[in-house]
Formats: structure tokens, C-alpha cells, sequence
């Protein structure tokens, strides 16, 4: 069976809520947008303080191309355009609306009725996918509409579609591609057509055996579509790992991007909003969102509205446990641990993962032993230990040398280590001061204007 | 509730497999071996062992207490894994002093003076070893005698010896004796069953991976293989396997190949790097067996090769994601 080529750990699965079908959360009350939720530029604000707004109304204009528009997820009153505290306590500005109902914006088709057939051309659809402000759904929210704009010289030959959900505890691709398989191989067709490809790959680890049957007996019914069942191991759905997986060709380091081994990625719930904003007019408002612990009474997949506290997700699996000890926006390789539990939903908020206190706190760290499982560990190939002690060092021409900025800063390294070292926190400071380090040169190369 | 939650960066989950936990799954993996020594030396084996153990972690303790600053780490076991492989290393008629001896070459100078575990570059057990034998060769290589059934052709000697001083061929021991450690030799070296049995442990465990000690045991046999071929292969055929499968169960290889060549902080960083390490102390080895002055180069290897290993660290790099 596939897997990518070297490194990766096994962490425990912990699926508590792969058998728990979809449930729509109710409305909130009220929500908080963050004008900030993709890579790129933040959107441009559309609307005031009191300012009546539609459920899928455009209330955020995207601020560059690498940027994205975002929609009301209720309709109700604009309350507020200020500065809130996100997920980790940093200010942020956000738009705050105060729900009245649930009256949509025109135009949006909200049956269930599936389409198949689009006449549009590539362009007319990564326009409908920009105006529906889709981004990248798997946590990293990359702009879709900027990955599926090739650029000139470029030429992608396959999309491979993230059906790994390797992360441990989450399970929203999982349910989405359960129980919304036709739309989204519908939608994998749209984005063959967007990108000018004739073979799209779905990878799903093979610890989720339903989607991979699911999936393969629909995609049996067009022409250039493959399921490729991945053997189990993390971090399988990072985008270069997963090409590797699938395709047998790595992606060379930095700068280059998939692209230029013809490779375009794509996350599962992502091609399920693409069929929803292209066949549907519907914009992103809401995605399904994990809600997970060990120790929650009710872990479960819940549709959820853009902008929803946080908060309301963990009272609907049944309140904050008394030992809870972290609470974890995303899985627990990836994720990052949030203060306040007040911050909304994101467009790349596929799960929130409630740790007790005593498997959050970190063991206390002891010397190094050379047990070299970071280097085995490392799907990139690095040597964690030293680029962690070069960081400490500062030694940043060495760090370069040793290719610190490929770390997809998946963890793998930390979580295996026995002496418990903080070998992320420091490569990733690391990586950051080598990527400043490389842009100052970078600019004071540049023919002065 | 909330304002108790816990904030760190990702990842958020870390291995149960900590470092007291290998050290300590790597002294359940030597326990087979010291029970068929016990059985086949009598209870000089748990004397020896004992006294190395206890002495090893005394001097851990005191070193950590009374002269370097920094956390006691003798809960880590690391000084109990030094104290049994240096017993292993040991005649089980060597004086109580003799040991403590070794312990304090082998923690107080190989290990502490370096910073302690994961800094120090040469097998700290293996320090003592070699420390002992050019100090104490009498004690060191008077060998006592299987309780039952010793042999008379090795009169004392170590299968090793024997056969390099001519008194016999690498035929005299029968596999089976090799195999189950009926014959002259330190505690460990003589139960190459039961070290196996170890090595198994620790994969299954994951504490170590194949690649250095099937490298070593690879190497060691190939080159017996072709000395067979260079000198009596001809016209003794049986030879062709006997001295290659000889080499590689008698003497310390088994025990140094997967106990010792695969310390942690005295080997390389990378598989690649395991394998040219491994390479070296299988060759080295032979070197010595066959033509230096001791019968047994295990410990040398191993030492040569630790003196090696931040060269190779230096030079082979793992294979990078991305690069051709």
C-alpha cells in the first residue's frame, strides 16, 4: 500500500466520533467574523455598525488576489466592527452580528438536489470559487482560487484530493466524505475542469475502509477519477507527503510548490464547498467541525455557522469536563491551544480537540540522549536535534545549510522525542529567523526602484 | 475552568516511551542472557552483577550530588544499563574490587566527565572493560569453567583463545554449545540464544533497529567467509561456514554488536551512518581476532568506531525530502 517515502510517527488515532453522523448545530445568537481567516491579505470590511445583513450576503471583500471574500453566516444586525480577542487572545478586527432569524441573500440554492452537469468554463469557475470565498478547508486556508490559478509556464497534470485526515481525533473529512461523497466527487470533476486536468486522485488512509468503498464505488462512474487507499501514518495529509504518496514524486524544496512537479492539492470538505459554491451559488458559511475528547460525554460532527463560539460546540457535546486541561483549535499534532474558549469558528477549523489536564501538560524536558528517533521521525528528511541546538546557538548560516526552512512543522520530531525536548518551539523559531534572514537578501538584491 | 486551560504550542501529544523507559526496557532485554550465565557459571554471575549495578549507580549519584550541578538522574536507569553491560563484560571469578573499579572507570570518567548520558562519545562500559583488561589481564582473562560439562579441549580458555592460539578448530564447539553458552567466557558473551532473544525484545519494543547489529554480524561473517576461502577453503569445504558461523557466536560479538554498538549517544545519528559504523566495527574486529594480539576485538571496535561517529555525523546527512 502507498505511503510517502521516509519519516512519520504513528500517533493514537482516537476516532472517538468517526461513527457519528453530521447534526446541525443550532443558530447562534450572535457571531464574530474575523476579517483575518486565510493566508494572505485580511478582507476589506462591506458593512457598518447597523447595517442589516443576510445569511450568505458578501460582508468582506478580498484585500489582494492572495486574499478571500468572506459572507454573513446569519442574518441580523451588524452590532460591531472592532477589535475581539481571538482563539489565542490576540486582538483581531472582527465583524460582529446579532443573529434575527435566518433569512438568506438571493440566489443561493439551498436544496439538496445534486448537480452534476457545469458548462462553465475554467475561468467563470475559479471565479465562482473566489466569489464564494472559498479557502483552503484542512487548517492551512490557502485561498482555492489562488491554487487553482496556474501560473503562466506552469502546467498541472494531476489534483489530488486530501481524504487522509491523519490528524488524530478528527473526523469532519471523514463524516463529509460519508455522507456527502456524490457532491464532492461532482466537485472533484469541477476542479479537474478548473485546472485543465484529465486524472484526479482521492488519497484516504486505509483506516477509514467505508469512505475509500464509499468513494470508489461512485468515482467508478466518471472518467479519470481514482480512490488510492494510503497506509495509515501521520503526517500523511501534509500536502508535499500526500503527492509523494500518491504520485511517487517529491515536490524540491523550498521555494518550489506542487506546481511545479504539476501537482494541485485540495482538502475533501474543500471540494465538497466547491461543488456547493459552483453548482449552488453557495458561499462559505459554514463547514463541519469535529468536537472531540476523551473525556467530553458526547463527542460528535457538527455543521456549524462561520463565526459560532467556540464555546457553544463544547456545550453541545455535553460541557467543559471537570479535568479539562486544554482546549486545542484543530488536532493534537497541528493544532494550537486556545484561551478563549468566546473566539469563533474559522474557515479552517476542522475540529476542536479537548485534552485533560494531565495528557496537555508537558513532561519535564531532560538532557538529549542521541536516540536519533527525531531524525528517523522527520518526513522531510532533517535533523531535528541540531537544527534545535544550531537555533540555540544561533548558528543561522548553518541552519540554512542544513535546510531548516523545509519543516512542515508537523511535530512529528517533539512528540517522539523520550527526553521530552521542545525540539518544535526552537526549529520553528529557527525557521523563522533563517526565512527573515533569506527575505532581508532576497530585497537587498533587488534593483533598487 | 477556562482560566486554567493550558496553553503551549503543538504538538500537544508526546511518546510514553521516555528515557527511563528505554533504559529500562534495554536491562529487561539482557535478563535472559543473565540467567543462562547464572545457570552456566553459578551464582558468581549475580555477585558480579550486582556489585557492577550497585556500584555504577553509587558513583552516578555521588558525581551528581557532590560535584556537578543539575538534576539526579540515576532514575533514568542509564547507570544500571552500564552496570549490567559491564558485568557482562567480566570473568565471573573477578574480585569485588576489580568491579567497582570498572564502575568508577566506566561512570566517573567515560560517562560523567562528559556530561553524563546522551554526551558521552565513548561506550562508557566498554571504557571500563578495556580499562581493566591492560590493567588487570591476569584477573581479567582467567576464565572459570562451566559448572556442567566443561570442555576439556579449551582447558579454560575462551572458544576465541583456543582457536587463535591453534589449540583447536573453529569446529571443536558444536553450534549447540555456542548457541546456548556451555563454554568458557565473560557473564554476557556466553549466551548467544539468550542475547538474541534480547535483540528481539528491543525491536519489538522499538528501542533499537536492526541496522547496526545485523550490519556488524554481516560484516564479521563475510569476512570470515572469505579468509575460509583464501586459506584451507579448498580442500575443507566445511570450513566455508564453520569459521564465519564460529565468529559470529562466539565472543562478544552478539553481545557488543546489539547491545553496546548501538548505544545511543556513541553511534551515528543516521541508518547510513549506523551502517558504515556498523561496517567498521565488523571489520576492525576481524582485524584484531585474526591477527592482532588479543583473541577477542569487540570492545576495540566499538571504540574505534564511537571515536568515529561525530565524524559521520558531520558528513552523512539523512536523505532529504525533495532533493535528488
Amino acid at each position: 500500500m502507498k505511503t510517502f517515502p521516509i519519516g512519520g510517527v504513528h500517533p493514537s488515532a482516537n476516532k472517538l466520533s468517526c461513527a457519528k453522523p453530521i447534526e446541525v448545530l443550532p443558530l447562534p445568537e450572535a457571531v464574530n467574523i474575523p476579517l483575518a481567516q486565510h493566508i494572505g491579505a485580511p478582507a476589506v470590511a462591506k458593512v457598518a455598525k447597523g447595517d442589516k445583513v443576510l445569511t450568505g450576503q458578501l460582508i468582506a471583500e478580498a484585500g489582494s488576489f492572495m486574499s478571500a471574500n468572506i459572507h454573513s453566516p446569519i442574518s441580523g444586525t451588524v452590532t460591531a466592527v472592532d477589535m475581539v480577542p481571538n482563539g489565542q487572545g490576540l486582538r483581531q478586527m472582527m465583524i460582529t452580528i446579532k443573529r434575527e432569524g435566518d433569512e438568506w441573500a438571493e440566489g443561493i440554492d439551498r436544496s439538496d438536489k445534486l448537480v452534476r452537469e457545469c458548462s462553465l468554463s475554467a475561468q467563470e469557475i475559479i471565479a465562482r470559487i473566489k466569489e464564494a470565498g472559498i479557502v483552503g478547508m484542512g487548517g492551512a486556508t490557502f485561498p482555492t482560487h489562488v491554487k487553482l490559478s496556474i501560473p503562466a509556464g506552469k502546467k498541472a497534470e494531476c489534483l489530488i484530493i486530501n481524504g487522509v485526515e491523519c490528524e488524530p481525533y478528527l473526523t469532519s473529512d471523514h463524516r463529509m466524505m460519508l455522507e456527502h461523497g456524490e457532491e464532492m466527487v461532482v466537485g472533484v470533476t469541477i476542479l479537474m475542469k478548473a485546472v485543465g486536468v484529465g486524472k484526479a486522485y482521492i488519497g484516504i488512509e486505509n483506516n477509514k475502509p467505508d469512505a475509500i468503498a464509499h468513494l470508489s464505488k461512485i468515482a467508478a462512474q466518471y472518467k479519470g477519477i481514482e480512490v488510492v487507499p494510503l497506509k495509515v501514518r501521520y503526517p500523511q495529509g501534509g500536502e508535499k507527503q500526500l503527492i509523494a504518496a500518491v504520485t511517487g514524486r517529491q515536490v524540491p524544496p523550498p521555494p518550489a510548490l506542487p506546481i511545479d512537479i504539476g501537482a494541485v492539492v485540495c482538502n475533501a470538505s474543500t471540494t465538497f464547498a466547491v461543488y456547493q459554491a459552483v453548482q449552488k451559488r453557495m458561499p462559505l458559511i459554514q463547514r463541519v467541525v469535529t468536537i472531540t475528547g476523551k473525556n467530553l460525554r458526547e463527542p460528535r460532527n457538527l455543521l456549524t455557522r462561520m463565526g459560532t463560539p467556540v464555546s457553544a460546540l463544547i456545550a453541545a457535546a455535553g460541557g467543559l469536563p471537570e479535568n479539562a486541561g486544554k482546549v486545542i483549535n484543530g488536532g493534537p499534532m497541528m493544532g494550537r491551544a486556545m484561551v478563549n474558549l468566546d473566539s469563533p469558528v474559522t474557515k479552517g477549523c476542522s475540529g476542536i480537540t479537548v485534552l485533560s489536564e494531565r495528557d496537555a501538560r508537558r513532561r519535564e524536558a531532560s538532557q538529549c540522549i542521541k536516540c536519533a528517533k527525531c531524525v528517523s521521525a522527520c518526513p522531510m528528511g532533517l535533523e531535528p536535534y541540531f537544527l534545535s541546538k544550531m537555533t540555540q546557538k544561533k548558528n543561522w548560516d548553518e541552519l540554512e545549510a542544513r535546510m531548516i526552512t523545509s519543516c512542515i512543522e508537523c511535530g512529528c520530531c517533539q512528540s517522539t522525542c523520550p527526553a521530552y525536548l521542545p525540539l518544535l518551539d526552537w526549529v520553528r523559531l529557527g525557521k523563522q529567523t533563517v526565512m527573515g534572514r533569506i527575505r532581508a537578501r532576497a530585497a537587498a538584491a533587488a534593483p533598487k526602484k | 475552568m477556562a482560566n486554567k486551560l493550558i496553553v503551549a504550542p503543538a504538538p500537544h501529544v508526546q511518546t510514553s516511551q521516555s528515557t527511563a523507559c528505554i533504559m529500562r526496557d534495554v536491562v529487561i532485554a539482557l535478563m535472559p542472557a543473565l540467567v543462562v550465565s547464572t545457570i552456566v557459571f553459578g551464582v558468581d554471575v549475580l555477585r558480579v552483577t550486582a556489585i557492577s549495578v550497585a556500584a555504577c549507580v553509587v558513583f552516578e549519584f555521588l558525581i551528581q550530588k557532590f560535584f556537578v550541578n543539575g538534576p539526579l538522574t540515576i532514575s533514568n536507569w542509564s547507570a544500571v544499563v552500564t552496570g549490567v553491560l559491564l558485568a557482562f563484560n567480566l570473568p565471573a571469578s573477578i574480585p569485588w574490587w576489580i568491579v567497582v573499579i570498572g564502575a568508577f572507570v566506566a561512570i566517573a570518567i567515560a560517562k560523567m566527565t562528559f556530561g553524563g548520558l546522551g554526551k558521552n562519545p565513548f561506550n562508557p562500559a566498554l571504557v571500563g572493560r578495556v580499562f581493566l583488561l591492560i590493567a588487570y589481564p591476569v584477573q581479567m582473562t582467567t576464565w572459570p569453567m562451566p559448572v556442567q560439562g566443561a570442555f576439556d579441549a579449551l582447558s579454560g580458555a575462551t572458544p576465541l583463545a583456543a582457536v587463535k592460539h591453534g589449540a583447536v578448530g573453529p569446529d571443536a564447539l558444536g553450534v549447540q554449545d555456542l548457541l546456548l553458552g556451555n563454554m568458557p567466557g565473560s557473564l554476557g558473551e556466553v549466551a548467544a540464544l539468550a542475547l538474541l532473544l534480547g535483540f528481539v525484545y528491543l525491536l519489538w519494543r522499538r528501542v533499537i533497529t536492526w541496522h547496526i547489529p545485523v550490519t556488524i554480524l554481516a560484516t564479521m561473517a563475510l569476512f570470515a567467509f572469505f579468509v575460509a576461502l583464501g586459506t584451507k577453503g579448498t580442500e575443507n569445504p566445511a570450513l566455508l561456514w564453520q569459521l564465519p558461523l564460529f565468529h559470529v557466536l562466539a565472543g562478544g560479538a552478539i553481545l557488543g554488536s546489539v547491545f553496546m554498538a548501538t548505544d545511543y549517544s556513541t553511534s551515528p545519528m543516521t541508518v547510513k551512518g549506523g551502517v558504515i559504523f556498523a561496517v567498521g566495527i565488523g571489520v576492525v574486529t576481524m582485524l584484531i581476532r585474526l591477527w592482532g594480539a588479543y583473541p577477542e576485538g569487540m570492545s576495540f571496535a566499538i571504540l574505534m568506531m564511537n571515536a568515529c561517529v561525530p565524524l559521520i555525523n558531520k558528513y552523512v546527512k539523512p536523505k532529504r525530502f525533495g532533493v535528488k
